[in-house]
Order: structure tokens, then C-alpha cells, then sequence
């Protein structure tokens, strides 16, 4: 199952090295070109003498995760987030440190040691560290290095009805969504790109999106879903089995209201299951690519996922299906049709 | 079986306090059809779960004594069904801060893989960000809908944490259950010396239940085998950063020999001289309440037990990433058998004279 492989490869953003290999290894002799840029993102191209507007489609390969950022005496690694992570999901988990995958684990102090109130607040980063069994300072230094990337070491599997469950899934959902799109043929010049660095800022999108300078980009993204109790229906942004999320607004960007509006028509007409994105919070890359050269529509469309950026978040295959099918079907629109903006 | 396989396998099993039946079976088949079985007199097992390992002795009195290490580990149990996600409570001393991500079992109508989930980051207000989630803020999402849930899983079904033990560097280990399924295997450590001894005294090693809850597996073991001594074997905490230097113990530096309340100062000191008889590393601990481990409940047995306490160091103790040094379990086996080895009618006469 590719979901269940891409999840299992480590990437934190920056060195996206092994998931960018697996999918070019994948993609090879599909495409028309491959090339890799200077920041890591992986561009393939199909369609290059069609007629037609040039379409970008976009997943980002990093994911979030740790990094060393130093070695006490004892051996102990102390540790900073690389992206967004609440704190509180590091507590009593097991991790991968570095380019040869030492494993190790994070520690909490035991309850029988704690004072009640400590209880209530959360343990501040600063008092975290990853124990890989090392004797001392000198011993870890033989497998571990200052700047080491760290991963979850989560087994990515089915989970429940329907459901999948494993780290990274943002966004290797959308890498894998792209995958499968790019094994089908559309009359139109089209752009892959398998982005580097989005949880630490849009970086790989910024610059990938310059150098294709497409006339609209399709983001390919996961996002939080709010559907677990005591949450009303009103708070969660996107719920699981609902189908692809499509953005009208978030942090970084406002999707162009004709984009919008023909995302949905396409899914009604396809009768493709689909729901609006309700929050706001959180960037994607159409922020970056919106803003890129003289301005670049971009629209997102997301699969939504339970505990997005812990060890294990949960997303409905259904969704993930039905995003590839409302990708397809706006790709079909796009060639009949042409651009709505 | 390995020492360290039989660690790995005793960890990963399922047996939180009151249902440790999968995993005293590992422990049962070691020693009824596995290379334990030629170690022993004999196996049996009580009314509560405990499981009872007699090796008998050589003298014409024999000093009877009982070594406790416990097999039940912490876990959760279902306290409602909502929107076929799960509410729990704890069985055990659980840091509410240590679930949050976790994935875990639930022991349903058969097992089933849930996740320990909460309300997303973003959809928190500031300040309820700089608080930890408390127990009635998670849940257990099974990834079913209501009915599938309900036709599953009932309340008082009892779950447990997920995660496979897994070696870190210098064959320490890390994993669930650690505590105190380490002492477990010390006590088949010291059974697997003992085999090449002919020994005095005779030797009931408990592997005991519902300790968490109370030390009542060990409450009804001791009483039930009323020997003439009693060492429980259980963890102690290891050093780490946010632990004074006398609260954490080495790890690799040997097991820890406890001075306190709940132990006899003879059997204290012959644990020692036992140690620097087998030229074994070990480590003192002062406990003030004898309170904590099986040598609660052995030492107020029938009319009173000589009892002492050893234990292995433990970092992160009640979580799901225990760690610990391999080489601390395999000397506290070690010392054990030393211990063991030592002990004859003489001794035992000389521990009511004060």
C-alpha cells in the first residue's frame, strides 16, 4: 500500500532526501522530465508540447519532528521542534535520531516523583530530551550529531472502518494523491511538485512555483479534522468521511472566488462528496504560490485527519479516494474549459 | 528463551492489574514446557493469579524463603461510549500528561487499536494551551461509528498502552511494563543459577499480581506460603535531569539494595555481604515508608516475615518508554542466587535476636 510506505519514511523538513528518492524512483520513465531544484523539491513534467494553461499540482514531502540541539553529560539528547508540534504529544514516545536511525525515546518524569500541581501544566520543551541508552556524552557523539533530524517511529497501518492511521500523513497523503494522479493521462502541460520545507514556512513552494510558473496551482494538502467529542459540529473545521476539504480561506491565503466556485461545481456535477474547510488558522502553500512573481492562482484542497502533527494521526480512506477523483475531475474540467480565472 | 527475548515478550504482553492472564501464560509455559521446566519442583497458582515457582532445598529444615516480583502493569478501563469514541480511567498511577498520541489496545470483545486523541491545538484558547489535558479531555477514537463501537467495546473493558520494548544502545531496553515485568525475569534469572546449586533452603519464587492496586496478589502469596523470609523485587527510579542525585540510581551500576522500614536489618546487611561475596556492583537506597513495593504486604504476613527489597533501576518509571540496562536485571538475578546460596537454618535463628 504506497500510504502505508510513504508514511513509514522519515523526512523532517530539510532533509527530505529519503521520500524524495522513494517517489522518484516511482515516478521514473512515467514522466516526461524529472529534475530536482537546489532546495530539494522534486519537479516532474508530463504534457510539455500541449496546448492549454499549465497547471502546477503540489504536495510537500517534509513532515514535522525534532532536532538535536545538544548533548548533556549523561548521553541525554536535548531537543527543539522542527514545525509546528504541541508539546504535549512528545511525552513517553518513540523516535528515530538521525541520518543512521538510532532509536530512542522520550522521557517523563515519573508521577511518584511529582508534586500534584506539576500535573496540570504541560512539561515545557526545555525539560525534554531523547534517550537513545547512550553511557555518556562521548558514547552518543559516536551516533549522534548536533543538527540530527528526528523522527516519530510510528508503524503506519488500517485502522477501524475504513480509516488509516500513522505519522507524516501530512503530507504524504497528498504525495501519494499525486502519485496516483500522475499515472493517468490529461491533455494538458502539467506540473508535479513534490515540495521540500512547508512545515517551517512554504520555503520549497516559494521557489518551485517561480521556476514552473504555472498559470494555476492545485495544492494538494491534509488537514485537521475537529470531529472528536466533546467537539460540536460547529467547531470542527473538517470532519472525516465528509470527502476533500476545499479551502476558501486560511492564514496565508484567499483562494480566488471563481476557483472556488468551480472546484464545487465540478464536484456536484461529478457527484464527488466534498466539504468546505471551516477554519481559518493554519498556512499552506497557496499562500507561497499566490504571492509568487506577478501572482499565480492557487486553490487547496485537503484531506482531513485526525491529531494532525503528533506520532499518529487517523485519516478516512474514502476521503483520500474521493480527492483523487475531485482532482481528476477539475484536471478534466481545466482541459474542456479552461481556466475560470 | 534469551534473557533479553523473554524481556521483550513479557513486555509486550497484555496483563494490566487484575488481568494478567496473558501474560503469567508466557511465564507458565516457560516453566511447563520451556527450558524452566528441569529448574523447578514444582508450579502453581493461587486463587488470585499468583503464580507460585518451588524449588525445593536440601537441609532437613529447610529455611523457606519467597522471592515477589510482579507481573500486572499500569492500564486504563472504560468508563462510557460517546459518539463511538471511548472515555477512560486509569488502573494505576498514570501522569494524565503521558497519553496524549498514545496508541493502545482495547480489550474489547477482541482487541482493538485505538488512539488517544483530544481536542485539536488550534481549536484551544491560549491559555487552555498552557495547561495539560486532563484525563476527561481525552479520548480513545477506535475509528468505528457508534453502533460498531457499542457492539465491540462495553464499560469496565480494561485497555492498554501499545508499544513494542525496543533496544537502545548498550543493550539497555526500553518499553511498557518494565515495572515490574524486569523483576519477573531477575526472578527466572536466579532460577536459571540456581539449577547448578544444591542450596539449603527452599525457594518459593511469586510471581505475583494486582500489585498497583495495592500489593494484593503479595498480600495473599505471602500468607499463603507464610515463609521464613521474603525479598521482593521490584524497580527503583534511574537518574535523570529533574531528579536529585539520592532519588535516581545508575543505570548499569547494579541493582539497588533498600534500607527502610519494610526491611530487616539482618536481611539487609546479608543482601550486601552476598553482593561482595559474588563480586556483584550494587546500590544502596534509604526508603522511608515501607510502603510501595510486595515488601509491604510480605513483611505484616501471618505473623511477620523477615523481608527485604531489591531493585532494579528504572528511568521514566509509569510511562510508556521504561528504560533500563539489561546487565542491572541480569545482577540482580545474580544476587538472587548469591543470596540464596547463603542462607541456612543458622541464619534464619539469629534474625529474632535484636
Amino acid at each position: 500500500m504506497l500510504l502505508k510506505e510513504l508514511s513509514a519514511l522519515n523526512g523532517v523538513s530539510s532533509n527530505e532526501t529519503t521520500v524524495r528518492h522513494f517517489i522518484r524512483d516511482r515516478i521514473q520513465g512515467k514522466v516526461e522530465t524529472i529534475r530536482t531544484d537546489r532546495l530539494g523539491n522534486l519537479l516532474a513534467g508530463q504534457g510539455q508540447g500541449k496546448k492549454g494553461p499549465k497547471i502546477m499540482l503540489s504536495a510537500h514531502m517534509d513532515e514535522v519532528g525534532l532536532m538535536v540541539v545538544g548533548i548533556d553529560p549523561s548521553g541525554l539528547l536535548k531537543i527543539k521542534t522542527v514545525g509546528s508540534i504541541d508539546e504535549r504529544v512528545l511525552l513517553s514516545k518513540r523516535v528515530l535520531v538521525g541520518p543512521q536511525q538510532i532509536p530512542g525515546v522520550i522521557g517523563a518524569k515519573p508521577i511518584h516523583l511529582q508534586e500534584r500541581e506539576e500535573r496540570q501544566r504541560p512539561m515545557k520543551l526545555s525539560a525534554l530530551f531523547v534517550d537513545i541508552g547512550a553511557t555518556d556524552r562521548s558514547d552518543a557523539e559516536k551516533v549522534v550529531n548536533i543538527g540530527d533530524l528526528i523522527a516519530f517511529d510510528t508503524k503506519p497501518d488500517l485502522f477501524g472502518d475504513g480509516l488509516f492511521k500513522g505519522k507524516a500523513l501530512d503530507d504524504r497523503a497528498g504525495c501519494a494523491v499525486l502519485l496516483n494522479l500522475i499515472e493517468r493521462e490529461y491533455n494538458l502541460p502539467l506540473y508535479y511538485a513534490f515540495t521540500v520545507q512547508e512545515e517551517v514556512g512554504l520555503r520549497g513552494a516559494t521557489v518551485a512555483a517561480f521556476g514552473l510558473n504555472p498559470d494555476l496551482a492545485i495544492v494538494v494538502e491534509t488537514t485537521s479534522a475537529g470531529d472528536v467529542p466533546p467537539l460540536k459540529k460547529h467547531q470542527a473545521s473538517t470532519r472525516l468521511g465528509l470527502g476533500p476539504a476545499i479551502s476558501v480561506m486560511d492564514r496565508s491565503v484567499i483562494v480566488h472566488p471563481k476557483l472556488v466556485a468551480q472546484l464545487v461545481a465540478v464536484a456536484e456535477a461529478a457527484k464527488i462528496p466534498y466539504q468546505f474547510r471551516q477554519g481559518t488558522s493554519g498556512g499552506t502553500e497557496a499562500g507561497a504560490i499566490n504571492q509568487t512573481r506577478a501572482g499565480i492562482p492557487a486553490a487547496v484542497i485537503s484531506i482531513p485527519c485526525r491529531y494532525i502533527h503528533s506520532p499518529v494521526g487517523v485519516l478516512n480512506l474514502n476521503d483520500f479516494e474521493q480527492t483523487i477523483n475531485l482532482i481528476d475531475a477539475v484536471l478534466k474540467n481545466i482541459e474542456q474549459r479552461g481556466l475560470p480565472v | 528463551m534469551q534473557t533479553e527475548e523473554l524481556l521483550m515478550a513479557l513486555t509486550n504482553a497484555v496483563g494490566p492489574s487484575g488481568r494478567e492472564d496473558r501474560a503469567a501464560q508466557i511465564i507458565v509455559d516457560y516453566f511447563t514446557t520451556g527450558e524452566g521446566q528441569s529448574w523447578i519442583t514444582g508450579l502453581q497458582r493461587d486463587r488470585l493469579g499468583n503464580i507460585i515457582l518451588r524449588k525445593a532445598g536440601f537441609g532437613a529444615h529447610p529455611p523457606r524463603i519467597m522471592l515477589a516480583a510482579h507481573l500486572d502493569e499500569i492500564g486504563l478501563i472504560v468508563t462510557s461510549l460517546e459518539e463511538g469514541f471511548l472515555r477512560f480511567s486509569t488502573i494505576g498511577g498514570i501522569d494524565q500528561r503521558v497519553l496524549l498520541g498514545q496508541e493502545v489496545t482495547v480489550h474489547g470483545r477482541e482487541d482493538l487499536p485505538g488512539v488517544v486523541g483530544a481536542k485539536p491545538p488550534h481549536l484551544q484558547q491560549p491559555d487552555e494551551r498552557k495547561k495539560a489535558l486532563k484525563i476527561e479531555e481525552l479520548v480513545i477514537d477506535l475509528g468505528l461509528d457508534a453502533d460498531r463501537a457499542a457492539s465491540l467495546v462495553q464499560v469496565g473493558d480494561t485497555i492498554t498502552i501499545k508499544r513494542d520494548c525496543s533496544p537502545l544502545r548498550n543493550k539497555y531496553f526500553a518499553g511498557k511494563a518494565m515495572d515490574d515485568r524486569a523483576g519477573v525475569v531477575a526472578l527466572v534469572e536466579c532460577l536459571r543459577r540456581l539449577k547448578d546449586f544444591r542450596h539449603e533452603a527452599e525457594v518459593l519464587a511469586v510471581v505475583t499480581v494486582q500489585e498497583e492496586l495495592g500489593v494484593r496478589g503479595a498480600f495473599v502469596s505471602s500468607y499463603g506460603l507464610n515463609p521464613d523470609l521474603g525479598i521482593a523485587v521490584d524497580v527503583t527510579h534511574g537518574e535523570m535531569p529533574g531528579l536529585a542525585d539520592y532519588e535516581g540510581f545508575k543505570l548499569g551500576q547494579g541493582p539497588v539494595v533498600v534500607t527502610g522500614p519494610q526491611v530487616h536489618p539482618y536481611v539487609f546487611a546479608k543482601l550486601k555481604a552476598a553482593a561482595e561475596a559474588g563480586k556483584i556492583k550494587y546500590q544502596v537506597e534509604a526508603e522511608v515508608t515501607p510502603r510501595g513495593t510486595d515488601a509491604y504486604a510480605i513483611q505484616v504476613a501471618q505473623a511477620g516475615v523477615a523481608s527485604g527489597l531489591v531493585c532494579i533501576p528504572l528511568r521514566y518509571m509509569h510511562t510508556s518508554v521504561e528504560t533500563l540496562a539489561l546487565d542491572d536485571l541480569k545482577e540482580c538475578g545474580r544476587l538472587l542466587a548469591e543470596f540464596i546460596i547463603q542462607i541456612d537454618s543458622g541464619f534464619l535463628e539469629g534474625l529474632a535476636c535484636y
